[in-house]
């Protein structure tokens, strides 16, 4: 087969691919700078920064950010502690119990955090309960309950993580510490815990992701402190705002520059590293010759450009006021339902001559309802019902008016139907 | 630097479940002496280094280490420093960080571990590599920042596990004596484990030879390759070839044995088991490739074995010659090589001459499975 031809598949699955991937996140974004008040993306009307003020106005979706961060800290602190401690135990326990203490540990993942969640909140009553405290203890706090609910499988993401560490570490590291000297907590905090730092900290991401996009755990527990992912489906029920959009895309761009600035950091060390490893003895001790920020350094160039681009972007936002804009859409949408209103009129006219050439006896049936222009398009005027009007009236005023009032353009003006229908 | 202290093992038995690792072993290391234990993989002298330095409580018996019973010490607190067989140098720590370790734990300034740092590093001919990564050093360098981390602590017993196996062999022959240099530089006790009989001959002031769990004999290099006291150390130990068969007659150290397929052959009973052999009794003669004398033959001296040489081969410092005896026997002979004329024999059948204080007799018993 032709290999430009695969070639050229190859690059059109990827785009496929991406687009699936990344193409929701992207037009979300664009919603938030779009101003219609309902998200969308097309027609672009007028690029608006306002989303994001009105974002940062809301107490309530503020207020579950808060609840959020408090909560994924807490998380985050116990299912590090937890996971590790599981971690530590797999790898010392009897080999003939490792198998089903792994099945134990793993369990919370399996079962479903709706579950989860309702069994932190009826165990924890009983608790409560049992050391006969009050509704308003700590134990009964939406705070203490969602941390431990969300702590209770989460934990066992971050001992997944930090198992897989654990499993490269050579005991004989431990052993060589206690042989000079070192005391069992010393070996662990000088030894196994700089070993086990990298896969901490990456366990404590993953807490902290997990923590803050959980819902289904979340909203049996939170009690008085609802979370982000709560505030923000409650909202969702009473209608969505592209505020959310907006808090969408501050995520997304925090995101993006979270795993540039790992991955550059990354790149630097081994680049760091490889420079050492080439260098001689004199350059080692005459000062390490590091290379620049950049060289060579792909994500650290995107970093850069994209910290410009955030620079600049809120620098527009600060002195941008698209009010200009909006009012000049408001202006062009209001000119092309008159328009179109005029077109109607024009139309209807014209086949009402016709009419009148062809039957001039008969007459104009629309003249009446056009004079009684009411909110609901004259549809419960009588007079529409019949059949021949009685009140002439001076109809090319009255239908003007209809249509000028109407703020769909006239689409649903009776006397369209009515033109048309006769 | 400490001076090194004895090391005692008294009747050490080590069990694991149902299996023995390590069966009543007595060993009285001297302070200060350089004592390998050489044994094939499994033999449990690992096991025995892990119970010295602390790692393992013996099931029985007791460590002494200075005259101290070590009975219930923990490995950090026991006057002992171990080399791992993998080194095990700490991979985030700085190369003088890893030296100076035992300090910091006792709480010492950076700036005064880092000067003890230095001067270690001195020692070991590594100056001014202090501040790179373990893993930025080639394997050899590595091996000396394990031994100087171990000589940091100031141990007055220095434990190596097979610390050599793992580098090439020209590295091995120069740790070899750079280890024996470190060892009378300091003047600290060296307990060596080893499965290579070079190292273990080139070093030791004394050898422990073990099988499977068991201490077969404890002496100089010399002792253990001349006077093997059982058929595993003296198989184990150097290349030999062995010759089965009864004993006929035993008067003193000389016993006549009559072989299964070369005839009667005279040799000396091995020091450890004089007296200890009778008439009748199955026996073995170990004798040297190095100990045959090739001759044509018609110039049979007093003692000879015949045999057709089948393969010659040089190697060097020695040429090998491989012959076969009577019955397909296999004889391997060594003849050093100090640029004499070679003509090959290829076929003929050849005389091999030795001296009886060259032939160990013993009673027979398990031989080691290379």
């Amino acid at each position: 087969m032709n290999t430009s031809l695969i070639r050229v598949s190859v690059w059109i699955y990827l785009a496929i691919f991406f687009a699936y991937l990344l193409g929701p996140l992207v037009i979300m974004s664009a919603t938030a700078f779009n101003s219609p008040a309902f998200p969308s993306a097309t027609p672009w009307e007028c690029l608006t920064f306002d989303w994001f003020s009105a974002l940062f106005q809301d107490a309530r979706i503020l207020n579950g950010i808060k609840n959020s961060l408090i909560i994924g800290a807490g998380t985050v602190v116990l299912s590090v502690l937890m996971g590790l401690a599981g971690a530590l135990l797999l790898t010392q326990i009897w080999p003939k119990l490792r198998a089903t203490y792994y099945t134990i540990i793993i369990a919370p993942i399996l079962i479903p955090g709706v579950v989860l969640g309702i069994s932190t909140l009826v165990f924890w009553d009983r608790v409560n309960r049992m050391l006969g405290l009050g509704p308003d203890s700590a134990l009964s706090s939406g705070l203490f309950l969602t941390v431990i609910g969300q702590s209770t499988f989460i934990a066992s993401y971050c001992m997944l993580v930090l198992v897989a560490r654990l499993q490269r570490y050579d005991v004989a590291l431990t052993e060589a510490a206690l042989d000079l000297g070192a005391t069992h907590a010393q070996a662990f905090r000088k030894v196994l815990l700089p070993f086990m730092r990298p896969a901490i900290a990456s366990s404590a991401v993953l807490a902290f992701l997990a923590s803050f996009e959980n819902y289904n755990t979340t909203t049996f527990t939170f009690g008085e402190y609802p979370t982000l992912t709560i505030e923000l489906a409650q909202k969702v029920r009473y209608g969505i705002s592209p505020a959310i959009s907006s808090l969408a895309f501050i995520i997304v761009v925090l995101t993006v520059f979270a795993a540039l600035a790992n991955e550059a950091l990354i790149r630097r060390r081994e680049l760091v590293a490889a420079a050492r490893r080439k260098a001689t003895v004199a350059e080692l001790t005459g000062g390490l010759k590091l290379p620049g920020f950049l060289s060579g350094n792909t994500a650290a160039v995107l970093l850069v450009v994209m910290g410009i681009g955030t620079v600049v972007v809120l620098g527009t936002a600060a002195t941008y006021r698209p009010d200009q804009c909006i009012a000049d859409v408001r202006e062009q949408k209001r000119l092309e339902a008159e328009k179109r209103a005029e077109e109607l009129r024009a139309r209807r006219d014209a086949e009402r001559k016709e009419k009148s050439t062809a039957e001039p006896a008969a007459p104009a049936p629309s003249t009446g309802a056009g004079n009684n222009s009411g909110s609901f398009g004259n549809v419960f005027n009588p007079g529409t019902l019949q059949d021949g009007a009685t009140t002439p009236a001076p109809d090319a005023q009255g239908s003007t008016g209809s249509g000028g009032n109407s703020g769909f353009g006239g689409v649903f003006d009776p006397n369209a139907l009515q033109g048309s229908g006769n | 630097m400490s001076a090194g202290v004895g090391v005692d093992l008294e009747n050490l038995w080590i069990r694991f479940g149902d299996f023995v690792a390590v069966r009543d072993a007595n060993v009285n290391i001297k302070g200060g002496d350089f004592f390998s234990f050489l044994g094939p993989s499994g033999c449990g002298k690992t096991t025995i280094l892990r119970a010295v330095s602390g790692f393992l409580e013996p099931s029985e018996g007791n460590i002494l280490i200075g005259g101290k019973n070590m009975k219930g010490v923990g490995p950090n607190k026991r006057p002992t420093a171990l080399i791992f067989q993998n080194l095990a140098l700490f991979p985030l720590m700085k190369v003088w960080e890893n030296i100076a370790f035992s300090m910091e734990i006792k709480g010492a300034s950076a700036g005064e571990r880092r000067k003890r740092a230095d001067e270690l590093l001195e020692m070991i001919a590594l100056e001014g590599q202090g501040d790179k990564l373990p893993s930025e050093l080639s394997g050899g360098q590595r091996q000396r920042v394990a031994i100087a981390r171990a000589l940091c602590a100031e141990p007055h017993v220095l434990l190596l596990d097979e610390p050599l196996s793992a580098l090439d062999l020209k590295l091995r022959q120069h740790m070899r004596t750079e280890l024996r240099e470190i060892q009378k530089r300091v003047g600290i006790t060296f307990i060596y484990i080893t499965h290579d009989q070079g190292e273990a001959l080139t070093m030791s002031d004394s050898i422990a030879v073990m099988r499977a769990g068991v201490i077969d004999q404890i002496g100089d290099g010399k002792t253990i390759y001349n006077d093997p006291a059982t058929p595993f150390a003296a198989s184990f130990v150097g290349e030999n070839n062995v010759f089965r068969g009864k004993v006929k007659q035993v008067s003193g150290d000389r016993v006549l044995v009559q072989s299964n397929r070369s005839g009667e052959l005279l040799a000396r009973v091995s020091t450890a088991n004089v007296g200890k052999m009778k008439e009748g009794d199955s026996a073995m003669i170990f004798i040297r490739p190095e100990a045959f004398e090739l001759a044509r033959t018609g110039t049979e001296g007093d003692h000879y074995v015949s045999a057709r040489v089948v393969n010659e081969e040089f190697e060097g410092n020695v040429f090998n010659i491989f012959m076969e005896g009577d019955g397909g026997k296999e004889i391997k002979v060594s003849l050093p090589n100090h640029g004499q004329s070679f003509d090959s024999h290829k076929g003929e059948t050849m005389t091999l001459r030795y001296d009886v204080r060259n032939a160990v007799a013993m009673p027979a018993g398990v031989l080691a499975t290379e």
